[in-house]
């Protein structure tokens, strides 16, 4: 049997003991998104000695990322995020195996990786992963605990758990407009904080076979009052049997840009939702400004776009600062462009 | 007769206010006419998706009796 001795004051609890200890060690976890959610429930999977830890993000480290996401320090900024996580984490538990997928989840390499591990952690931060983790986790018939975060509230449930209801049984979809994340509204550093420990507690919770996970039930926690709910909902048959039968699809809120005939350049990032249908849209995101400049056109007016319109105007002050465009329009936020198809 | 609701996240700063207590006859008596009693009074609401909870539990539809907590739950993106 392995040396078991650092994990002495969870091997006490008569409910883990050597065997739990087994089952932890044996236990993989997969968890989607190394940000403020995917930081602590790794590091506490890591510390509880989970076998085999599987990390999955595109992204790197940004200075404004340190307030929450507590894995990674100053030295890291500009590293990808899963290797500046691994890192971190097998510092503090060298018997442990941590994998590191630096690229995003998406359709063609979800399901494969899925079928690898024993269930999911979501700790992403927008709808169409979300809704991507859930159709493939009822496909590969695996659990995923999810978690997500709103200014100071949280919520979290468990997923498919043994035939339990899923995230669409709880969301079916989502608004087009409906489309906030922390970059554009702002977050409590404590909030993922609190939210991805739980998720990490539904892990071994699951994996020891002890107490009820949150099936069926969704946690929501306010921690500007500390007041909490425990909503039950219940399976969606209908839905669940819809996803087996169709093939894997990407969530989209459909919606087209209000002014047809405008041309727009949109400054988000190519994973932030909604994407609007236009013919007359060019997507650069606002830190490949300086590289792709010469794709905007200078000869008719071009109305430049973001998520909540910071970054449009950061955009068309570099642009006129630095390039000399005198054609550029203002339209802030997206949301007030768009209308549904 | 009335009933309390209960706003969390984006919804809150649509309504401006995180709960109220409203007389029952001025909402109606069933969920769908809750939905457009709060569409109508605030319209920023219908921008938004969100589920609606009675007494902690989810329901689309179905009546409203005195002293009922309901919320409105939108689904939250961050992470």
């Amino acid at each position: 049997m392995a040396d078991f001795s650092r994990y002495d004051r969870q091997i006490k609890l008569t409910e883990v003991g050597e065997d739990g200890q087994a089952k932890l060690q044996q236990a993989k976890v997969l968890i989607i998104g190394a940000g403020g959610l995917g930081c602590p429930a790794a590091l506490y999977l890591t510390a509880a000695g989970i076998g085999t830890i599987g990390l999955v993000d595109h992204d790197n480290v940004d200075e404004t990322n340190l307030h929450r996401q507590i894995l990674f320090t100053e030295k890291d900024i500009g590293r990808p995020k899963v290797e500046a996580a691994k890192d971190a984490l097998e510092q503090r538990n060298s018997n442990i195996v941590i994998k590191a997928y630096a690229h995003p989840l998406n359709l063609e390499n979800a399901y494969k990786l899925f079928t690898d591990y024993d269930f999911i952690l979501d700790g992403t931060d927008n709808f169409q992963t979300k809704y991507l983790i859930n159709d493939t986790c009822v496909k590969a018939d695996k659990p995923f605990i999810g978690a997500s975060i709103y200014k100071y509230q949280g919520q979290l449930s468990v997923f498919n758990y043994q035939n339990g209801p899923t995230y669409r049984c709880l969301y079916p979809t989502h608004h087009y407009k409906d489309n906030s994340n922390c970059e554009e509204t702002g977050v409590l550093g404590v909030l993922p904080g609190v939210m991805g420990t739980l998720q990490a507690a539904e892990a071994i919770k699951i994996i020891l076979g002890i107490g009820s996970p949150l099936v069926g039930k969704l946690k929501v926690l306010d921690t500007l009052t500390m007041k909490e709910q425990l909503i039950s909902f219940g399976k969606n048959e209908k839905e669940v049997d819809r996803i087996k039968s169709e093939p894997l699809a990407l969530e989209v809120a459909k919606c087209s840009l209000k002014e047809t005939d405008h041309v727009y350049l949109d400054v988000r990032d190519l994973f932030e939702q909604p994407r609007p249908e236009s013919e007359q849209l060019l997507e650069i995101p606002l830190n490949q400004l300086g590289d792709r400049h010469k794709e905007i056109p200078r000869d008719k007016k071009v109305h430049v776009y973001c998520q909540s319109g910071i970054r449009s105007k950061k955009a068309i002050t570099l642009l006129e600062k630095e390039y000399g465009f005198d054609n550029l329009v203002d339209a802030g936020g997206i949301l007030n462009l768009l209308e549904p198809i | 007769m009335s009933i309390t609701i209960k706003y969390f996240g984006a919804i809150a700063e649509a309504t401006g206010v995180t709960e109220e207590k409203v007389a029952l006859e001025e909402v109606g008596n069933s969920i769908e006419e809750l939905r457009s009693y709060c569409l109508t009074k605030y319209g920023d609401v219908g921008d938004l998706s969100f589920q609606v909870a009675v007494n902690q539990s989810l329901t689309t539809s179905g009546s409203l009796k005195d002293g009922d907590e309901v919320a409105f739950l939108p689904p939250f993106a961050g992470g």
